[in-house]
């Protein structure tokens, strides 16, 4: 029976594995940012299924990850705003419109 | 759960990820993110993991979901939506290598992991201290508080660089577009008909969550939703980001978790919780994280200021 | 199977057989009106009868008047959501 559940977590923490994989083949092979951003998500909730599963038992969900990994979903969103801002304003390039821009106006 | 069911829901996942990753559409990346979001907050639930499942489902699909539709309608708008062309053949095949090798080298460190109890039992043990009922509320607020108290700091500090990225002749204005609804229409009236229950389930979250699934991130994410639903509906308008109230919410929460760490100091130990005082430290820390993150989390999809009325 | 079992089983397949309408609407109309016409009915019914059958599945009222209500409360977030996406749907496209 334990045997079972182990491999239970086994499977997702699998699925982790390959969902890290597929993200950092988007990562590094997509060119449109929202899909960077995505594939580095995809990374990220394919490390916490992974800390997730391994830390798997017949008890369940070891609560050490899981709090850790709570913590990176929200460090993860963080940084995700960040990048989301960063790219719509890179985006819209400089103040065009107010004379304290650098001389540089998007395109 | 079944193992035939667990099999079906990574298949699914690992679908979804694969569509959001590499399809064709950008904004059909977008929706599969949000459904893998969701897929991934089912295979917490499936193991057991009822507090991470929320908030992969509010925080992971839901925020960020949101904040992605955000990007995507900013780029669109500003016009410089990439196209979705293929990148070229060598860079997909290297792209590939890596991604087989970094997989293939994650599945290796899992099939060597040698078998460990882990600290189910530990926490179990040390849990009566803190006289909490949720073990991964002891971990987040007790055994690993400086975990926690870094992360909220880094979430204000995001904020605080999303504003930053203000145009100039807006700087401190007023974040994300302006919203009219009729005052008789539906948006109207069910955006006065669900902040009620939200704020309910909000409270409810926090609540519970000393003892059972939930706690202040879940809780707080409840709560920005039912402040971007307020925005939405025409009923109030943002903050001017420059507002002094609006930044002392903002910081309330660090602050008493910070002030919290303190005291353990003067008590005699830094960043620790005075004996017998654990539990009403560590809800007065809850109750204010709330508030704060719900700020937080609902600014940050409203973006730098936009305008200055 | 007892005829509880068979009523639930029923019940469930009434569900998926509109939320499978939902989405061949999703997928076969023509534009985002009639699109979400298709999603906020049939799947709202679907989600209905799914409640219906898990209540009666878990057999306790308790738990049955608490989906109950997370049904009302998808309900109205649907609706909320639905108009939100009719009313971008209703802005003239920035450019394509």
């Amino acid at each position: 029976m334990t045997e079972l559940l182990a491999e239970r977590g086994h499977v997702f923490a699998l699925t982790g594995a390959a969902l890290i994989a597929l993200g950092f083949y988007g990562f590094m092979a997509q060119r449109a940012v929202i899909r960077r951003l995505i594939s580095f998500n995809v990374i990220g909730s394919g490390v916490f299924l992974l800390f997730g599963g391994t830390g798997y038992s017949a008890a369940g969900v070891d609560p050490v990850p899981q709090a850790l990994i709570i913590t990176g979903i929200v460090v993860a969103l963080a940084l995700t705003a960040f990048a989301a801002a960063l790219a719509v304003r890179l985006a819209q390039g400089g103040d065009r419109d107010d004379g304290t821009d650098d001389g540089e106006a998007g395109p | 759960m079944s193992l035939a069911f667990d099999l079906a829901l990574c298949a699914f996942i690992l679908g979804a990820a694969a569509l959001a990753v590499a399809g064709r559409n950008l904004f059909g990346s977008v929706v599969f993110y949000i459904v893998y979001g969701v897929l991934i907050a089912l295979a917490w639930l499936s193991l057991g993991a009822v507090d991470v499942a929320l908030a992969e489902a509010a925080i992971g699909a839901g925020v960020t979901g949101v904040l992605l539709i955000g990007a995507w309608q900013g780029m669109k708008e500003a016009g410089a939506l990439e196209d979705s062309q293929a990148p070229p053949w060598p860079v997909r095949l290297w792209a590939a290598l890596g991604a087989a090798l970094t997989g293939g080298l994650v599945i290796t460190a899992i099939i060597a992991l040698p078998g460990q109890d882990g600290l189910t039992r530990t926490v179990a043990d040390e849990q009566g201290a803190l006289a909490l009922g949720n073990p991964v509320t002891a971990v987040l607020l007790g055994f690993r508080a400086y975990d926690t108290l870094l992360e909220t700091l880094v979430l204000s500090a995001a904020l605080a660089a999303v504003w930053s990225l203000s145009p100039e002749r807006v700087w401190g204005g007023i974040p994300g577009p302006k919203h009219v609804s009729r005052p008789d229409g539906v948006m109207a009236s069910f955006g006065r008909l669900l902040p009620p229950l939200g704020l309910l389930v909000g409270v409810y979250l926090v609540w519970a969550g000393a003892d059972q699934p939930g706690g202040a991130f879940q809780a707080g994410t409840v709560l920005a939703a039912v402040w971007i639903l307020i925005v939405l509906s025409g009923l109030r308008d943002e903050p001017r980001v420059s507002s002094l109230p609006l930044r002392a919410v903002i910081i309330a929460g660090p602050a008493v978790f910070l002030g919290a760490g303190l005291a353990g100091a003067l008590a005699g130990q830094a960043l620790g919780y005075p004996p017998g005082y654990a539990r009403t430290a560590i809800l007065i820390i809850e109750y204010a994280l709330t508030v704060s993150i719900a700020a937080t989390l609902a600014l940050l999809i409203a973006g730098p200021a936009r305008r200055l009325s | 199977m007892s005829p509880g079992e068979l009523l639930i089983t029923a019940l469930l397949a009434l569900g998926v057989f509109f939320y499978a309408a939902g989405t061949v609407g999703l997928i076969r109309f023509p534009d985002t009106h009639s699109r979400l016409h298709a999603l906020t009915k049939a799947d709202n019914l679907g989600l209905g009868f799914i409640v219906l059958a898990a209540g009666l599945h878990w057999g306790d009222a308790w738990i049955a008047g608490k989906l109950a209500l997370i049904w009302l409360l998808a309900l109205f977030a649907a609706g909320m959501a639905a108009q939100l996406v009719a009313r971008a749907a209703l802005k003239p496209e920035p450019r394509e």
